[in-house]
């Protein structure tokens, strides 16, 4: 088959000529845009990048808008620690003697549904090779995963796919899984949420920044050899919403290889230490069309490719396929002329594959060659940066006065009144599929290799440790409720923001930046857009009221099936600091004979959760009330109270409220423990439904020696938290009770039990 | 016992780790003619009597549904042994 080349001279003499703008995923006026931009038709490789580059997934044409208040409502206390912003692969924060550490968060949907195991696996890879962009070596991986109802029979296919795949490239990668989330719900049915994070550290002076901008300077490829996978991914798999009739149309997905990922780590620190490169990006979505853009682009430069000389795995590849594929585990760096010699021997003694494409040039623009035809000739800014940008149409969704107005009270929702009715139902709540034990998930992630892990699941946080002599580290929580986003996206997504904070809080470290990954519908439904402008305006203004920035993010639209939506899933990342690890605070109760108290306020607040969804199967009312002045507060008395070492554990309340709270606690460390609910009941007046299941914010068990009980209350009541003791820990191992006054005596065994087999029976 | 043999390969689109960790050991051990290596597998589905057209049928069926994961892999030969 002879390959016939549309240069530019070819576009610039057949004007006339139909071009497939539709089926790439433009929109008329795009490609009109398009043609203006280049006083031509463009060449079939120019269609291609412009389609993949001003797609959804890479251009953020509808949420551009919505999201640049991340970078407005700040104080300049809040970009303090801000090193790298938003725009960068990813946001780097300063956190104290020299070290720097940047993390973000990232979906990978689409592919996930259509190919679990790769789909997942090359997730991983992706937010690690953005990571690794920044200069930093990366530390440790997360993942939020949502998947479809536990009982349909598709469910098991997509859950076993995605946990081995992230299990299967990041134990390979040799970095600590150290914490997520795994919800279903049914509407993630057809469309399930893989979102990865990773997290990366380096010294101040390492920092890497992906922009070509000294002429002269060599653009060289080097990592995986350029194959047909994925072509169109991004804009086809991101951009486009399943059919109805599900997974029949099944693109090319992308294979990872794990193992060329861990030599391009490596290979890549190398270079860095070496000083041999002057910019650095990796190729993910949009391959060598956003590499070769985005670095010509953010350097103010040009760039002159020849496309010949890409090493390919497949000598047939088109010049079109060549710049769509999305073949992993490749790098471009930039590297001026006088260090090619050095560069090369770093890269060969890792046995990766280079080749040098061509130069950064004086002019703004990108010039690819295929031989001795020009196929592209652009500004690269149009294509990187300037793409449209849409003001899509909001409207307000009539459906959510209703679904508002009817409430666990409206809707007259049985509180149960017999002790033997409400044990039962604290066992139903915590057995649940979403708040049972997932174990049997992250056990088959590694969380300690590396030897740097100071906490993981189940613990509040993930924490790792960044410097191996001061015990400096990070700790890292994520969080995002659906069913509180459906009830109200504004407080959905600040009560994320509000949960991963306290998570962070929790485990002793002061919060310090965010990252978010914005999972919503279609954008061109207007009620969804509704939901993500109210969502990005409550994640804004959280952030500037809790005064910690959005450091970077992504979002994920088209989460659907049909017309369906998913609920909108903003997924929050809190980031903290905690200057030595050996001062963490663990989620479960360690000593008998400790204090057991309640900090913040219980309201009867049962809309929206567990208790109304696995008891009643309910979804209605409004979500928890948020206060993040008192979620400040409460941050900042648990890292006092840190730095003294008052606290044995701090576990936080959320999802299941004070119930699921204590069960974990106990099963944490086997340490059981008599609680009593009265004076609580009493003080806030609530039932014992409200008391067990309110999902009230701003509140965490902490558990405290003896010996410091007066100083603990104490600065309680000299920073204005609430604090009741509502119990003793008391008893350990298998036999040990929790014992709730006027409720039941649960043997640990009775609640580990049904808590830790709902996972493995569903699935195992 | 007669057996049909279903063969599968990785889709010649996608990359293949395992060939690929292969021709490079291979490479290292002085065997430059194998340029590259792709690495599938065989499957054997013990029949017993005689395998009828009918039996071919649900392996042609069971190899593409259920034996390989037609997003990356393909079914490249169906044939019955002894």
């Amino acid at each position: 088959m002879t390959y016939e080349v549309d240069s530019t001279a070819v576009a610039a003499s057949t004007p006339e000529k139909k071009q497939p703008w539709k089926e790439l995923g433009l929109k008329k006026d795009e490609y009109e845009r398009i043609v203006e931009i280049l006083g031509r038709r463009p060449t079939s490789a120019e269609l291609a990048m412009y389609s993949v580059m001003w797609s959804e997934h890479c251009s953020y044409k509808s949420s551009k808008i919505y999201l640049r208040q991340f970078g407005e409502k700040v104080t300049d206390e809040m970009k303090k620690h801000l090193m790298v912003g938003m725009g960068e692969n990813a946001g780097v924060v300063d956190i104290g003697e020299g070290w720097a550490v940047t993390f973000k968060v990232e979906s990978h949907n689409h592919p996930s549904y259509i190919e679990p195991f790769q789909g997942a696996a090359t997730g991983v890879g992706g937010i690690v090779r953005d990571i690794l962009t920044m200069g930093a070596r990366p530390i440790a991986v997360m993942d939020q995963l949502r998947f479809g109802a536990v009982e349909h029979p598709d469910t098991a296919r997509v859950v076993h796919g995605v946990v081995n795949g992230i299990g299967f490239y990041g134990n390979c990668l040799g970095l600590p899984n150290i914490g997520g989330e795994t919800v279903f719900d049914k509407v993630y049915q057809g469309n399930p949420l893989v979102n990865a994070l990773s997290v990366g550290a380096m010294k101040h002076a390492d920092i890497k920044l992906a922009k070509a901008s000294n002429p002269g300077d060599l653009v060289i490829l080097f990592g995986a050899r350029t194959g047909a996978d994925g072509i169109g991914g991004v804009s086809v798999l991101a951009s486009e919403t399943f059919d109805a009739d599900g997974p029949s149309r099944r693109p090319a997905v992308q294979v990872g290889d794990p193992f060329a990922e861990k030599v391009l780590i490596e290979c890549c620190l190398e270079l860095y230490a070496a000083d041999v490169v002057a910019g650095i990006q990796d190729l993910g979505g949009a391959g060598l069309s956003c590499a070769t853009s985005e670095l010509a682009s953010n350097g103010n430069a040009g760039m002159r490719v020849q496309l010949k000389d890409v090493l390919l795995r497949d000598e047939s590849l088109t010049p079109e396929e060549i710049l769509m594929s999305e073949s992993q585990e490749r790098m471009m760096a930039i590297v001026p002329p006088k260090k090619l010699k050095a560069f090369m021997a770093i890269v060969d003694k890792w046995e990766v594959e280079t080749s040098v494409l061509g130069e950064v040039i004086d002019e703004p623009r990108l010039y690819i060659m295929w031989g001795e035809d020009e196929i592209v000739n652009v500004p690269p800014r149009t294509v990187a940066h300037d793409g449209p940008v849409y003001e899509r149409p909001v409207k307000y969704p009539k459906w959510i006065d209703e679904l508002n107005a009817n409430g666990v009270i409206a809707a007259g929702l049985r509180r149960a009144e017999v002790a033997s009715d409400l044990a039962a139902e604290l066992v139903q709540v915590i057995s649940s599929p979403n708040q049972a034990s997932k174990s049997w998930i992250t056990d088959q992630y590694d969380h300690y290799v590396g030897g740097n892990t100071a906490l993981a699941m189940p613990d509040d946080s993930g924490m790792v440790r960044v410097s191996e002599t001061s015990g400096l580290g990070v700790a890292l929580a994520t969080d995002a409720n659906g069913r509180y986003g459906q009830l109200d996206p504004y407080a959905g997504a600040q009560l994320a923001l509000a949960e991963a904070y306290r998570n962070v809080a929790a485990s002793g470290a002061a919060p310090l930046a965010v990252t978010n990954c914005l999972n919503f519908g279609s954008p061109e439904n207007p009620e969804v857009m509704w939901q993500f402008k109210q969502a990005t305006a409550g994640l804004a203004d959280g952030c500037l009221a809790l005064g910690i920035p959005v450091t970077g993010g992504n979002v994920s639209f088209y989460n659907q099936t049909g017309d369906v939506a998913i609920h909108p899933t903003p997924v929050v990342g809190v980031l903290g600091v905690i200057d030595d690890v050996a001062r963490r605070v663990p989620s479960g109760w360690q000593d008998e004979g400790n204090n057991i108290y309640l900090l913040g306020v219980t309201r009867d607040e049962l809309d929206g959760s567990v208790w109304s969804e696995v008891i009643h199967d309910h979804l209605g009312g409004k979500p928890p009330v948020v206060d993040l002045a008192e979620e400040k507060k409460l941050a900042d008395l648990l890292h006092g109270a840190t730095l003294q070492g008052l606290l044995a554990s701090a576990h936080d309340l959320s999802e299941g409220g004070l119930a699921q709270t204590m069960v974990e606690s106990c099963l944490r460390f086997n340490v059981g423990a008599r609680i009593w609910l009265g004076e609580l009941q009493e003080r806030d007046n609530l039932d014992t439904t409200a008391a067990l299941f309110s999902e009230s914010t701003a509140r965490v068990l902490v558990s405290v020696g003896r010996e410091d009980d007066v100083k603990f209350v104490g600065l309680c009541e000299a920073r204005g938290v609430s604090v009741l003791r509502i119990g003793v820990t008391d008893g350990r191992g298998d036999d040990a009770l929790l014992q709730v006054k006027d409720l039941a005596d649960f043997s640990l065994q009775d609640l580990r039990e049904p808590w830790a087999a709902t996972i493995p029976d569903l699935f195992g | 016992m007669p057996k049909i043999i279903v063969e599968v390969m990785p889709k010649a689109d996608l990359l293949d780790p395992q060939g690929k960790a292969v021709a490079n050991a291979l490479h290292r051990s002085g065997n430059e003619r194998f340029e590259n290596v792709r690495i599938g597998k065989r499957i054997e589905l013990h029949v017993s009597g005689e395998v009828t057209e009918a039996d071919l049928a649900q392996a042609k069926l069971v190899a593409e549904s259920f034996l390989s994961n037609g997003v990356i892999e393909d079914v490249v030969n169906i044939h019955v042994e002894g």
